[in-house]
């Protein structure tokens, strides 16, 4: 039994979220396709939203008053009619992948096999072997027939104790004894992480589990003291604090550091500051450090790409996220193709891009997109930062802050040491050990060095 | 276009509801209503009760209908000498975007207003069309299933300005409500700027006036 997902849908190019103001219908209604189901509000507008399918509205997912992002499921219609907390057995036409489960709904089996097993159901057991079959779909009996395997012997965790397909291949791949699967606990995370689902109940199969915990956050609640102030998290904050917790979850974080020297770029910055000037064009340190990562990104593929499911997908785009203070808030707007920009192109841009992004002017696709990010903690004074990967990219920079220290250099000629007076920044990268490994990122930043401390003066 | 002159709020409602059921079904093309309401305070779904400064039955004793408006916004005021818009339109599939179309619609009073001279603009973050004195046209829009409008915009005309006092209108404290006539000086005939209105409404939407059922 397929149920029809209802998501928050996209009324327009520029709209992120909307409020579910109204429920039309009620849980275990019977609904036409076409026939409004909700209300929604966004900004100034109400939006009525029709059913995708004809059906009963088996569950509903958001409540009046909440605010979801666009492509949220909202509901769920079964087109068959079922009651929305009973789920009659798997028919022939289920999805590969498991229907996001509720609390009250079991698990259903994900019959993969032409036959329907809606037949075997109504036949009375009454043998060993009807009995079997009224737990089992052709595609078990016959992998069980295969591997000789005693399908009395696999405890099913599909429908009413039903033995799935994946039931038989783990019973096998596990040796063949008789094993109590833990659904809760086996990873099987064969679906790639999709957008939120239903939140996790007891029922829940391994593969919605994996889901639930990708795709959705659950801030704990804390009680209130006497003396404290409770406000809403305002839009920035709720979608920073659910990307930061998401972000986390996914991607296995390692950090590495190193000190680069900004001698050279000090010597050009002095070197060309009347020029810029005249070009009206600021061109600060962290334009530099841009500029030398879109420039190199190239080299190192895995650290401007993604793990999505089980691949990898190696952006054929540079574009630097650049992480903007709001104080309070933070936005990272993107440099879209910054390998297509010169020194002083990038320079300009981020000004451009800060400086919308502290107006609220900045353009929805100018905060999408990004590649790799790059986030600048030392602009206050913090000597070093390890800055989370934002969820889709592979890696972040974090610059630290630059300042004159006391440094032993080695006289290349003589091999003689002299005490010198150097600014210096310790900078930080952030990396998704799934994709980059620690040599990949010292190699990353031993370029990023070279390149920053032999800059180039034609950039 | 239909042209409806004064009509109590509530009908305008019926009429719009009946309306959508009838253009979607393709029984009737698209309206543009426009309309003058008696004295109604209204009450979008975005409402916020500090909003309305008085209670109801407050509000009806100053004179006031109050009614639940079905539409997204807050709360609002509508009387006489307010030109409401209800444009009542099977959106095709280019137009269907919400934002799109509050910006459309921002747009028909923008070009209204500008043959009268008043130079008003959209200000981010706050659907309306405003001047330098204040909002001049609020608006606030209902997309029913098969994306058919309704509800629309109100362009002060030659309201009195001090019917709004007994509400934050459209929630927005701050900023003041303003009417055509105070950016004149002299108030146009409610007529003319229908005319004006209704020039840039077939304008910006590419819709044609046919000849309509009431005139």
């Amino acid at each position: 039994m397929a149920r029809i997902e209802v998501p928050m849908p996209q009324m327009g190019e520029s709209i992120a979220e909307g409020t579910v103001s109204k429920w039309l219908k009620s849980l275990g209604d019977a609904v036409e396709r076409d026939e409004p189901i909700l209300e929604i509000s966004t900004d100034k507008v109400d939006a009525e939203i029709p059913a995708p399918a004809s059906g009963t509205l088996v569950a509903i997912q958001v409540q009046e008053g909440e605010t979801v992002e666009v492509g949220t499921i909202v509901a769920f219609i079964d087109p068959e009619g079922g009651a929305p907390d009973a789920s009659a057995g798997g028919g022939a036409e289920s999805a590969p992948a498991p229907a996001p489960a509720e609390a009250a709904a079991p698990a259903e089996a994900p019959a993969a096999a032409p036959a329907a097993s809606s037949d075997d159901a109504p036949v009375e057991p009454d043998s060993a072997e009807d009995r079997l079959r009224t737990r089992s779909t052709p595609v078990v009996r016959r992998i069980a027939e295969e591997h000789g395997v005693d399908i009395a012997q696999v405890s099913g965790t599909g429908h009413a104790g039903r033995v799935t397909k994946q039931d038989i291949l783990d019973f096998i791949e596990s040796g063949g004894p008789a094993r109590t699967p833990a659904p809760a606990a086996a990873p099987a995370p064969k679906a790639a992480p999709a957008a939120a689902s239903a939140p996790p109940a007891p029922s829940m199969e391994p593969s919605e589990l994996w889901k639930a915990f990708y795709g959705q956050v659950q801030h704990p609640e804390f009680p209130v003291r006497e003396a404290d102030r409770v406000e809403p998290m305002d839009k920035i904050r709720r979608l920073t604090a659910e990307h930061m917790v998401l972000a986390k979850r996914v991607a296995p974080h390692v950090h590495s550091v190193i000190e680069i020297d900004f001698t050279a770029i000090d010597r050009i910055r002095a070197a060309n500051k009347a020029r810029w000037k005249e070009q009206g064009a600021r061109v600060s340190y962290t334009a530099f450090v841009a500029w030398a990562c879109s420039r190199i990104l190239r080299e190192f593929p895995m650290v401007n790409a993604t793990v999505s499911g089980n691949n990898i997908i190696y952006r054929g785009n540079i574009n630097l996220g650049m992480a903007v203070d709001l104080n309070p808030g933070l936005i990272v707007p993107v440099i879209h193709d910054a390998d297509d920009l010169s020194l002083v192109g990038i320079g300009r841009k981020i000004i451009d891009l800060a400086d919308r992004a502290r107006n609220r002017k900045l353009q929805p696709s100018e905060i999408q997109g990004a590649t790799f990010s790059i986030t600048n903690p030392g602009v206050l004074g913090t000597m070093v930062g390890m800055p989370v990967i934002p969820k889709g990219t592979s890696a972040i920079l974090g610059t630290g802050a630059i300042e004159k220290r006391v440094v032993v250099l080695e006289d290349e000629a003589t091999g003689s040491d002299t005490i010198a007076v150097r600014k210096r920044s310790l900078f930080s990268i952030g990396y998704d050990h799934r994709l980059v490994d620690g040599a990949d990122s010292a190699r990353f930043l031993a370029r990023l060095k070279d390149v920053l401390e032999h800059f180039p003066e034609d950039a | 276009m239909v042209r409806t002159g004064r009509l109590d709020y509530r009908s305008g409602l019926a009429l719009q509801a009946d309306r959508v059921v009838a253009r979607r079904g393709g029984q009737v093309p698209d309206a543009l209503f426009l309309v003058e309401h008696d004295h109604v305070v209204t009450l979008g779904t975005g409402t916020h009760d500090e909003h309305l400064l008085h209670d109801e039955s407050r509000l009806r004793e100053l004179g006031y209908d109050v009614a639940e408006a079905g539409r997204g916004g807050d709360v609002t005021y509508h009387g006489p000498g307010q030109l409401v818009g209800y444009p009542v339109l099977a959106l095709e599939a280019e137009r269907r975007d919400l934002h799109r179309y509050l910006r459309d619609l921002e747009e028909v009073v923008i070009r209204a207003l500008a043959t009268f001279g008043v130079e008003a603009v959209r200000e981010e973050g706050l659907t309306g069309v405003w001047v330098p004195g204040g909002k001049l046209a609020a608006i606030g829009v209902r997309v029913s299933s098969g994306w058919i409008t309704s509800h629309g915009f109100a362009l002060n005309v030659d309201p009195d300005l001090s019917r709004f006092g007994a509400i934050v209108p459209c929630g927005i404290a701050h900023r003041p409500v303003t009417s055509l006539a105070r950016e004149l000086g002299t108030a146009p005939s409610m007529h003319v700027v229908e005319g004006a209105v209704v020039d840039a409404f077939t304008d910006v939407f590419g819709r044609v006036r046919i000849p309509s059922e009431t005139g």
